[in-house]
């Protein structure tokens, strides 16, 4: 777990440099298609404040000037399967973003969405002795988390303090300037297997680019879709993908838990070539054109041509009505989504003061999800697009993209975690400059 | 049996994809939009350039191009006028700035032509420019003649700052102008003009001046008496002396020279007969018997 650990630090550095020089590109490497956006940042001085336009979480900083998006190839399940197809995959979407942008980038921020994330909820505390609250006292507390046994070659992706307790007072964002006799934390860690990501930064690595980042797609996908009273009050974001469905549980503006389902999109179009006999390629055209998970008595005298080249008319000229058609996705979505419940039920999902479902994701554009989708999974369930973004082009504005627009956020303001904070004082070497400087701070 | 195709792939291969990234570098593209084009420039002249021959005919082609401009009728310069000059100084003149009329103007070094007038002696000043019509026209201010200087066995015309103006072969020539004589003269002339113009009344009697030792002068008049001047103050002593003479004829009687190097103590020196004469006329009165 250390080899990540250490590079994340080394990542936050990088991105701030890429965005000191201006240009960052955005990957989103998954089963379905691979979508590269390059942003431009401007610098705060983009907009005056008489612009009416305010900081906006770091989203009126920079601006989409490149974008494409390929059919992704050797990805399975949110994860690389054949990497020289996926570096090919790369290569072409990184390409045509960068002459659509004029401007060639060098760093780059991902996503992964398969590695079976796990989510894990740490808490620590310490004694302050009635003194003011330091951001090294905020170090030692979160070194203080005691952190499970992750198991063998995981690797921490996210790692956030979602909650401060000082003594009595829970629910702090901030703790430090205040005083206090006990400082405890909370902290969500989300570790995903190690080669899956080590694949994904050996694939970037191959294409002469740096990886500047790495987020989990879940977690992404919920910071593009929810909208900030969802995130605060509670919200489950449900990013329905080709080869994985994942979901973040957002409260309190903090990712408290995040799970992958293995199913996506693609066992839908796999179930419709295996239904109907017809190549994949057909199968996904039928679903995107005609799918849906709700019948009516209209679909039943909505006759689709399934077409065929095998020189066999009556193989070539066969019709399926579009009930049949539903009556193979639908078993499926339902699965997708009941898998999905159960993930929100052993997360305790129920427990959050507010349960409000967002799917989001390619699959969540299934006509007939809106009604399908409150039966299993709760009431107040309702299809997310992504935030717009400026400079986004309007074929990249859909929820297919929530991963994409999503990281674009996390690009630009993203959220502080375990690396980013303070190294506690006594897990410096002992010889090291800055233990001395913190001496002579101290005494001084 | 028909051959199925692959389909072709959309990838960029891995040379493609870095020379696009190659291309889309912002130094790059710079080196190729300006850069190469000026390589490419310097690399075809260096090419022609390159053979002497073709650097030669350049060369020639560049001076006609460049005589044929500066030959052209309004540049010409067709002759010299001097003004302000004697006809010997203009013959002088002429000899020191030899010109080949007609000449153009882009050929005419004026600067060095007005060197080289204002080195002949007899020009104090001298003006050069080429005037519209193909003048040249040089205006010379002459040095005027102010003494006559006897040095050695030649006689040379000092004007009034001492700088030499010319050349005389006969003291008559210039009769008018006064006499100075004496190893550096010439570097005291302003001084020797002042006790000329103190010397009013002895003028008809004045024969020169002579420089001694560099340093005073005495003044020389007919009958051989000599006025012997100090270094400094020399006018006052020389109008002391013409006072004294105004007042007791002094220079009228027989007096060899009258010393007034030491202003304190003046000297006069009778002639050797009116010495003898003088001594008698004392002895007679004091009653002795002189042959």
């Amino acid at each position: 777990m250390t080899d990540l650990y250490q590079s994340q630090r080394a990542m936050r550095a990088m991105r701030r440099a890429a965005i000191q020089r201006g240009v960052i590109a955005i990957l989103d490497v998954g089963t379905s298609k691979i979508g590269c956006l390059v942003l431009r940042f401007d610098g705060p001085d983009a907009f005056k404040p008489s612009d009416g336009v305010g900081g906006m979480a770091g989203q009126s900083a920079f601006r989409v000037i490149g974008a494409a998006t390929t059919r992704s190839r050797g990805m399975r399940m949110g994860q690389i399967d054949a990497m020289a197809e996926t570096e090919r995959a790369i290569r072409t979407a990184v390409q045509a973003a960068q002459k659509m942008a004029q401007i060639r980038v060098d760093h780059v921020i991902a996503c992964i969405a398969g590695g079976e994330p796990r989510s894990y909820g740490l808490a620590g505390a310490i004694e302050l002795e009635g003194a003011q609250v330091t951001g090294q006292d905020v170090a030692r507390v979160m070194a203080a988390c005691d952190v499970p046994d992750v198991g063998d070659g995981r690797e921490v992706l996210h790692a956030q303090p979602v909650n401060f307790t000082l003594d009595h007072r829970t629910g702090m964002n901030d703790p430090r300037g205040q005083i206090g006799y006990r400082l405890a934390c909370d902290m969500h860690m989300l570790t995903v297997d190690g080669t899956v990501v080590a694949n994904l930064i050996h694939c970037i690595k191959r294409c002469d680019l740096e990886l500047a980042g790495l987020a989990s797609s879940a977690y992404v996908s919920g910071i593009s879709s929810l909208v900030e009273d969802e995130q605060e009050l509670g919200a489950v974001c449900i990013d329905m993908g080709g080869g994985a469905t994942g979901l973040s549980i957002f409260i309190k503006k903090h990712m408290i838990y995040a799970d992958t389902v293995g199913l996506g999109g693609d066992q839908v179009t796999s179930d419709i070539s295996k239904g109907l006999q017809i190549p994949l390629a057909t199968a996904e055209r039928l679903k995107t054109i005609h799918g849906g998970v709700v019948a009516t008595g209209m679909d039943d005298r909505d006759l689709i041509e399934l077409g065929g080249e095998t020189g066999d008319w009556d193989l070539d000229r066969r019709t399926v009505s579009r009930a049949e058609l539903i009556g193979i996705m639908r078993p499926r979505v339902e699965e997708i989504l009941e898998e999905v419940r159960a993930r929100l039920d052993a997360a305790g999902f129920e427990h959050l003061p507010s349960q409000q479902i967002v799917l989001t994701g390619g699959g969540s554009q299934i006509p007939g999800l809106d009604t399908l989708g409150p039966r299993i999974l709760g009431q107040q369930v309702r299809i997310g697009r992504p935030l717009r973004i400026a400079g986004l082009p309007e074929r990249v504005t859909g929820a297919a993209f929530a991963s994409a627009v999503g990281l674009c956020l996390f690009a630009a303001h993203p959220q502080d975690e375990w690396w980013d904070f303070d190294i506690p004082a006594d897990r410096y070497p002992a010889r090291s400059l800055r233990r001395a400087v913190k001496w002579f701070k101290d005494n001084w | 049996m028909q051959q199925v195709r692959a389909p072709r792939d959309p990838a960029p291969s891995r040379l493609a994809y870095r020379m696009q990234r190659l291309a889309l570098t912002p130094s790059f593209r710079g080196l190729m939009r300006i850069g190469l084009p000026l390589a490419t420039i310097a690399a075809m002249g260096a090419v022609v350039l390159g053979d002497q021959a073709r650097r030669d005919a350049l060369t020639l082609w560049v001076a006609d191009m460049k005589s044929a401009f500066q030959e052209r009728e309004a540049f010409m310069v067709k002759a010299m006028a001097i003004d302000g000059a004697s006809a010997e100084l203009a013959a002088d003149i002429r000899e020191a700035v030899p010109v080949d009329f007609p000449i153009s103007s882009f050929d005419l070094d004026l600067e060095r032509m007005q060197r080289d007038v204002a080195a002949l002696d007899a020009v104090a000043r001298v003006d050069l420019r080429v005037r519209p019509g193909g003048m040249l026209q040089m205006t010379v201010v002459e040095r005027i003649p102010a003494l006559i200087w006897r040095a050695g066995g030649a006689l040379e015309l000092l004007d009034a700052g001492g700088h030499r103006v010319a050349e005389l072969t006969r003291r008559t020539e210039r009769a008018d102008l006064p006499l100075v004589a004496g190893r550096a003269a010439d570097a005291a002339a302003p001084e020797a003009l002042e006790l000329i113009a103190a010397a009013g009344p002895l003028a008809p009697r004045l024969r020169g001046l002579v420089r001694i030792g560099e340093r005073r002068w005495d003044v020389l008049l007919d009958r051989g008496q000599r006025l012997k001047l100090p270094e400094t103050g020399a006018v006052g002593a020389l109008e002391q002396i013409i006072a004294l003479d105004q007042a007791q004829d002094l220079l009228a009687r027989d007096v060899l020279w009258v010393d007034m190097r030491n202003l304190a103590r003046p000297a006069v020196r009778l002639r050797e007969t009116a010495a003898t004469t003088l001594r008698q006329v004392r002895l007679r009165e004091l009653g002795v018997q002189v042959e």
